[in-house]
């Protein structure tokens, strides 16, 4: 049988799934954590704990500001010790919650067995609202509100659940892990949201090289109808939501376009098994699995994780940060951002982190272009990256514009495969943010 | 407490860089080279080192002393060299060699700024530059001794001796049938050219590997090729003792060295798959005109000059696909 995948470009970039097959474990408590209130994109959170309050796991420690915002749980029981400004991962000073950890108690209803709950009861109001209380959002990384992507403009229909389970990015295992053992989980978040959806088929979309989860899931669907699993291509970027949906239904998004254009909903399989958790349990999003990896690590590990753990404490548990390790990234190698400061906390989208070490991560100094073209080959979205650097380096925002720059999904194809190390995508992104600006300006005159 | 880098992502280079692609190539050149030393010994060495040594020394003192800055890949020099030496006749004196790689990289590459602004390919400008400089010391063709012992090639290229038997009526079949010059025979090392023009097959073999190492993509060989085999069928059904036909064109003269090492160099050459097609067939078309109607024998390296200057517009107007509309 032939392998689905996206039509245009991509990369194939060493797959160092160094801890696929390590089993997830749970991480230890934590003794202090701080939450952030903006771990989804849109508005922060407002904090409705004060300094001294006692909190328990599940506890609503943030309400959404405005419509694209969410809400935010405590992750553990304990005291709040501080409701202040501190540096999260990438070093922006954003407002946590400080809990000292006292014990592990639930707040009230919270199922905490591990029982596979099955009947989904509710209507699809009921179901979503849960969602929405469980603070759940994008868990593959770019962390949008879960609520609002399933409840698409009334103009428009969804046909299809996407469940995004490509993992493309090398190293990271978490979702794999997942998918091998929680598959009926994963079903059933899916099953949930379809039922939100009003969509009679899901798709769930894994990656060749993850056999295991592939299998898993086909059993924990056999007993339903309207759920497919498909064995797709390795390719990166598949996980991409654009190059998801090309590869599953051969649909487009249109440029500036919404997935929902296409009448698909795509979501990560991390969400789907936090959307069986609130709903079937009454848990909210209060931890993820998370990939601990890298060749300097002597064992990569799969951890079960408390949003708002300190990177420190979790590098100290696989044994310290290395010695030779100069670079610790929060996601995968390819769009995963470098950590500033070890003193930040683990977020909803956190779902690696990844030591590199000085020879892995080595920016070698630019070489002249060579007009070898593989970054426009490389280019999933069918962008001339050679051309927007150039433009770019000259401030040239019509031709950037003209050139279609913000059709760029910044997977970094590109510069991964520029054999001049040219940083084409540092220059694209910052254009694209000019570019974008100007848009913006012209659309409110 | 650690120092940590902080980077934007992706967080790896690639690689494969300028200087894998260079080498890459030069080590499919290595059959090619090898089968022309074989063939036409120490004056087939003599060229490619004076080439070579030419092509380094100027890139180096214009890189040092005049624009103040690092060689950005000496790789890339060494390739001209070598595929300047192998558009040379065996027998051509080290001056031609010396000249040549002097007009390849002071002229046309580093007049335009050096590594990846030329608009020439900097070895065919060469061979061009000494072909219409020394017309005589450039289409002498008597072969010097070889390695192997083998008094191979004297007197003239199948393709001037082709153009020369026509000019005095004889039919193209005839002329091919008497002088041994069938283009099978390029296929093993038999018919006489340029240094580099020695072996189709070696050629080919270069082909294969940098096709499997992903340097290069088929799409201008192919186009190149597939363009000359259509239009040399049609003249040669049309009138087969005044044309010749497609095996002997494919094979003979600098057509594969040209389609496969010289037209697929990435700077001079377009970006799109539209825009290597639209000069893949520039070049074919071009290279059948000449060898049929111009006045030069062989066509190759003109119809290369000439689609070189239409890649800028060729990659400004051929846009890739985008993902939607």
């Amino acid at each position: 049988m032939k392998l689905k995948t996206f039509k245009m470009g991509g990369v194939h970039p060493a797959e160092n799934k160094l801890s696929r097959d390590v089993a997830i474990e749970t991480f230890p408590l934590p003794k202090k954590v701080a939450i952030s209130m903006a771990q989804h994109l849109g508005a922060p959170a407002t904090p409705v704990v004060q300094k001294g309050d006692t909190v328990k796991v599940g506890q609503v420690i943030g309400a959404p500001t405005g419509f694209v915002s969410g809400f935010v749980h405590s992750s553990v029981s304990g005291t709040v010790t501080a409701v202040e400004p501190r540096a999260d991962i990438a070093g922006n000073m954003v407002m946590h919650v400080c809990i000292d950890v006292e014990g592990d108690e639930y707040a009230e209803g919270i199922n905490t067995t591990d029982r596979v709950e099955r009947d989904i009861k509710g209507t699809a109001e009921q179901l979503l609202e849960k969602i929405k209380a469980a603070g759940i959002v994008g868990m593959g990384g770019a962390t949008f509100p879960t609520h609002i992507k399933l409840c698409p403009p009334k103009d428009k229909k969804a046909e299809y659940l996407i469940i995004n389970g490509a993992e493309c990015e090398p190293y990271v295992t978490a979702d794999d892990r997942l998918m091998r053992e929680h598959p009926h989980e994963v079903v059933l978040g899916a099953r949930i949201m379809a039922k939100v959806l009003g969509v009679e088929s899901i798709v769930i979309a894994v990656e060749e090289n993850k056999p295991e989860a592939y299998d898993a899931l086909c059993d924990a669907s056999l007993r339903y109808v309207g759920i497919e699993v498909i064995q797709m291509k390795k390719k990166y970027p598949q996980g991409g939501e654009k190059q998801l949906i090309d590869a599953v239904t051969g649909r487009r998004v249109p440029s500036g376009g919404l997935p929902i254009d296409t009448g698909c909903v795509v979501q990560n399989v991390a969400t789907s098994y936090a959307v069986y958790q609130a709903v079937q349990k009454n848990r909210p999003l209060t931890e993820r699995i998370m990939t601990v990896t890298g060749q300097c690590l002597e064992q990569p590990r799969n951890f079960r994780v408390r949003i708002g753990t300190p990177i420190s404490e979790i590098l100290a548990a696989v044994g310290g940060l290395p010695e030779d390790a100069v670079k610790v990234v929060s996601g995968g190698p390819m769009m995963g951002k470098a950590v500033a400061n070890l003193e930040a906390t683990t977020q909803k989208g956190s779902s690696c982190l990844l030591l590199l070490t000085a020879a892995q991560t080595a920016r070698t100094p630019e070489s002249v272009c060579i007009s070898c073209g593989k970054c426009s080959q490389a280019c999933p979205m069918g962008l001339e990256p050679w051309r927007l650097n150039r433009l770019g380096r000259a401030g040239n925002t019509d031709a950037l514009e003209e050139n279609k720059i913000y059709d760029c999904i910044e997977c970094g194809c590109c510069q991964s495969t520029c054999p001049a190390h040219i940083p084409l995508l540092d220059i694209v992104r910052s254009s694209k943010a000019d570019v974008m600006k100007i848009i913006r300006a012209r659309a409110q005159k | 407490m650690a120092t940590l880098t902080v980077s934007p992502a992706p967080h790896f280079q690639s690689p494969v860089t300028t200087r894998h692609l260079m080498n890459d190539v030069l080590i499919a050149l290595s059959p090619a080279v090898l089968v022309s030393l074989l063939f036409y010994g120490w004056n087939a060495l003599m060229l490619l080192a004076v080439s070579v040594a030419t092509c380094l020394l100027c890139e180096f003192l214009i890189e040092r002393y005049l624009r103040h800055r690092e060689v950005p890949s000496y790789s890339a020099t060494i390739l001209t060299g070598v595929l300047l030496a192998l558009n040379l006749p065996p027998a051509a004196s080290w001056w031609i060699a010396f000249i040549g790689g002097i007009a390849a990289i002071a002229i046309a590459k580093m007049c335009f700024g050096g590594l990846g602004q030329n608009i020439f390919n900097p070895a065919i400008f060469g061979r061009v530059f000494l072909l219409v400089s020394f017309p005589v010391a450039m289409t002498t063709w008597a072969a010097p001794a070889g390695w192997l012992g083998v008094d191979a090639f004297s007197g003239a290229t199948p393709l001037a001796a082709v153009s020369e038997g026509l000019r005095q009526g004889i039919p193209a079949s005839q002329i091919i049938a008497e002088g041994g010059l069938s283009g099978w025979k390029a296929l093993f090392a038999m018919a006489g050219g340029s240094v580099g023009e020695i072996s189709a097959l070696a050629l080919i073999a270069g082909f294969v590997y940098l096709l499997v190492r992903r340097v290069i993509r088929p799409t201008i060989p192919l186009t190149i090729l597939g363009t000359v085999a259509l239009l040399t069928t049609i003249f040669w059904l049309i009138n087969p003792d005044k044309f010749t036909g497609p095996v002997f064109n494919l094979l003979s003269g600098g057509l594969l060295l040209g389609a496969i090492f010289m037209a697929t160099d990435y700077v001079t050459s377009p970006m799109t798959t539209v825009g290597m097609i639209i000069y893949g067939v520039i070049i074919g078309v071009m290279t059948v005109l000449i060898r049929y109607f111009g006045a030069y024998p062989e066509g190759v390296s003109f119809a290369i000059l000439i689609a070189n200057m239409t890649v800028p517009l060729l990659n400004k107007y051929c846009k890739p696909k985008r993902f939607a509309a």
